[in-house]
């Protein structure tokens, strides 16, 4: 007999206030029992429609039933055998938008907490599991990943547990893209990701670390080396700007470099030489998941004021509900329809206000979406000492104009066919490279695609 | 991990180190970085190839002491061990098509780039003039480097200590007022150096490329850090330079965004200080 709550099991939390102020895990996990109860939720339903809400295809209702009956390690080898970044997943990815919202029990009440169970399935495992995954058979063949983050690391699980010799080359000191330098350590804890990425190694997948691919190697010269096909998992690059007045300023930055020198370099801890500015009063600017990061980062750094200033009203807000939630718990400021207008600065160049203009929804265009229209004369000065853009970024250029017979759209972004394969023969593409930011369960199903489109390619040859 | 094969001591505050990274020897050209991290706990730091050898696999770094990495760094011996060094980063020099007469002008440690710079310019069959700048005689370094490569070298100092006395800009005005007709200069060295240099060669439309150290993280395009001005539009160091056309840059800016973390800096100098005395 299910579980008929209407609501799922509460999730143990660090208090709010306590939280705020340290960059240990936000929310505790489930225990055994919580995990259990959770799990005697879920209907089993035939039809699986939380599957389709996968861009993995993880086996819901399979795992979550054996959650049920106790059988962790049985639900970890049926998660895993799709999923390669369990504990990432159950984390990172917006559960309301993919499985959670697909989910029976969500018509009335609250949808079963997949991705809650998932975390719980990874995290019992990597506590207990001592031996090491079985090394595949080889079979001879040779492939080479660009970019060690969510979308390379998956691609490259995928292809060495076909057999193939897999190397991700990886420009940072470290591999794990974005789940090292973007999402912070209170959310998705770093020896988290680190465990993930040794799964690789000792799968066989050698990780080569502070090779740029474009400057040190070109993507020609990794194909005379003797890698038959390769995948291109660049990531994001560029950070945007608005291009108004005293962004230049000192105090002003983007999400990825203030993510990065916290996350990446450490620079929160003791001991750490990376500076990270000090901040009274911070205004984040955007709405998504690095916005929402950046800000709950800032207040950890020991800000009095943060703020979100957000152009459109909250309901359009591309962060993950769980994040923003938790940031208004932290004590984050929402200043949504606010727009800003400049940025102004003291006799030093240091940025001491931004200037916002109020904004109201418009009729909905033709998306349907009801864009903001400015509401005349309601400038006014939001005191602040940092400014962080989170307004999104462009891809990595240095491939695409490293790489003949690469072609990217008009946006930078790569060219890919249905099988995720580029302009360039035997030459694939994912994650935010090709679509521009998005999130890291897309770029793993990207990878994942590729992985077996590079494997049917390798295999024709 | 990359091992320091040779480390020589330049001057009582700047620092010669041949590093072992055969991959990044291999590609290396004139105007490109590195990154590297000393430790663990270390901040990411860009720094010039200052030369390399393809056939050694190694690349030679020169470096000021100035702040906690680079102490850091020049505390590890020969023989001793860095922890990452990534590159070659940047896109290489690009000289205007048809340059036959080029002036590099180095200020001080900026020496350390300008010399790649003329040693390239030079092999290739270009007439270089070198002018390189000092505070005083103690600090000259690459005297001899720069005299077996290049066609005129010009040493000034400002206290009138070695060479001539006087700015880099007074040698370079005294070379066009004698009739020296450059295609190019490439000025490299302090960014007030490197604005006055462009304030100069501007009337006389001479093409002045300046190579920029702005803050920086990743060094990929991924930070932002390392954005400056130029032309009124943002470029990025790491990407699009770091050498640009010193005509359009906007230093003021610059000088102000490379202090971000000067007062930082300088308090924790002050506590390891402390800290030693207890």
């Amino acid at each position: 007999m299910p579980n008929m709550a209407l609501n799922k099991v509460p999730v143990p939390e660090q208090d709010p206030k306590v939280r705020a102020r340290n960059f240990d895990e936000v929310t505790l996990g489930y225990t055994a029992a919580m995990a259990q109860e959770e799990a005697q939720r879920c209907l089993n339903c035939k039809h699986m429609p939380c599957v389709s809400g996968c861009p993995v295809g993880v086996r819901i209702p399979e795992f979550i039933s054996r959650v049920a009956e106790g059988e962790f390690e049985e639900a970890y080898a049926i998660i895993t055998s799709t999923n390669g970044l369990p504990a990432v997943c159950g984390r990172v990815c917006p559960q309301e938008r993919q499985c959670e919202s697909k989910c029976v029990r969500g018509i009335k009440g609250e949808p079963v907490g997949i991705g809650r169970l998932e975390r719980f399935v990874a995290d019992t495992h990597m506590a207990q599991a001592e031996e090491k995954p079985e090394m595949p058979v080889k079979n001879g063949h040779k492939a080479a990943i660009v970019g060690g983050g969510p979308a390379g690391l998956t691609c490259a699980a995928d292809l060495a547990k076909l057999g193939y010799d897999v190397t991700i080359f990886e420009a940072f000191h470290v591999a794990g893209g974005v789940l090292m330098y973007g999402i912070p350590e209170f959310r998705l804890p770093k020896d988290i990701v680190q465990k993930e990425v040794q799964n690789l190694r000792d799968l066989g997948v050698e990780i080569m670390t502070n090779m740029v691919i474009g400057k040190v190697l070109s993507v020609d010269e990794l194909m005379e080396q003797g890698y038959e096909s390769i995948f291109i998992g660049s990531g994001a690059g560029l950070p945007r700007f608005m291009g108004i007045e005293g962004e230049a300023l000192v105090g002003v930055c983007s999400a990825n470099e203030y993510l990065t020198r916290i996350n990446l370099m450490k620079g929160y801890k003791e001991g750490y030489d990376t500076p990270v500015l000090q901040s009274k009063s911070v205004a984040v600017v955007g709405g998504g998941n690095v916005a929402m990061d950046a800000a709950r980062s800032a207040l950890r750094m020991g800000a009095e004021h943060v703020y979100i200033v957000y152009r459109r009203s909250e309901a359009e807000m591309p962060a993950r509900r769980e994040e923003v939630h938790h940031a208004k718990e932290e004590g984050v400021e929402f200043l949504t329809l606010n727009n800003p207008v400049k940025i102004l600065g003291d006799e030093n160049g240091r940025a001491k206000a931004m200037v916002c203009r109020k904004m109201e929804l418009g009729e909905p265009d033709a998306s349907g979406r009801r864009s903001p229209v400015e509401v005349e004369g309601s400038d006014y000065e939001l005191a602040v000492d940092t400014v962080i853009m989170a307004i999104g970024t462009s891809p990595n250029p240095l491939i695409r104009t490293t790489t003949a017979g690469l072609e990217a759209n008009n946006r930078g972004c790569l060219i890919v066919d249905e099988n995720m394969m580029t302009t360039k023969d035997g030459v694939y593409a994912g994650g935010d490279a090709v679509t521009g930011a998005a999130t890291v369960i897309l770029a793993m199903g990207a990878g994942k695609a590729a992985a077996k489109a590079m494997d049917a390619y390798m295999q024709g040859r | 991990m990359f091992q320091i094969v040779k480390k020589r001591e330049l001057n009582s505050s700047v620092t010669l180190m041949e590093i072992a990274a055969p991959y990044i020897a291999r590609k290396a050209m004139p105007g490109q970085f590195i990154i590297f991290r000393v430790d663990e706990m270390g901040e990411r730091v860009p720094l010039t190839i200052a030369d390399f050898d393809r056939e050694a696999g190694t690349i030679t770094i020169i470096f000021q002491i100035v702040g906690h990495s680079t102490e850091k760094l020049n505390a590890l011996p020969e023989g001793g061990y860095i922890s990452d060094v990534v590159g070659p980063l940047g896109v290489p020099t690009h000289l205007p098509e048809g340059a036959a007469r080029i002036c590099v002008i180095g200020g001080g440690v900026g020496c350390a780039i300008a010399y790649p710079q003329a040693k390239y310019l030079h092999a290739a069959g270009l007439q270089v003039d070198v002018i390189a700048g000092f505070r005083s005689k103690d600090i000259v370094i690459l005297e001899d480097e720069f005299r077996s490569h290049c066609s005129d070298l010009t040493i000034c100092t400002d206290d009138g200590s070695y060479g001539q006395q006087g700015f880099v800009t007074q040698a370079l005005q005294a070379k066009i007022d004698s009739g020296v007709k450059y295609d190019a200069v490439i000025a490299i060295g302090p960014v007030p150096m490197m604005k006055f240099v462009c304030a100069l060669t501007k009337p006389y439309e001479i093409p002045t490329l300046v190579s920029l150290n702005p803050i920086m993280v990743d060094g990929t395009g991924m930070c932002g850090g390392c954005r400056v001005t130029v032309d009124g539009k943002i470029r990025y160091a790491c990407v699009d330079g770091p050498d640009f056309d010193g005509h359009k840059v906007d230093f003021d800016e610059l000088m102000r965004r490379n202090g971000t973390y000067r007062e930082r800096e300088a308090s924790c100098r002050m506590l390891r200080a402390a800290d030693q005395i207890k």
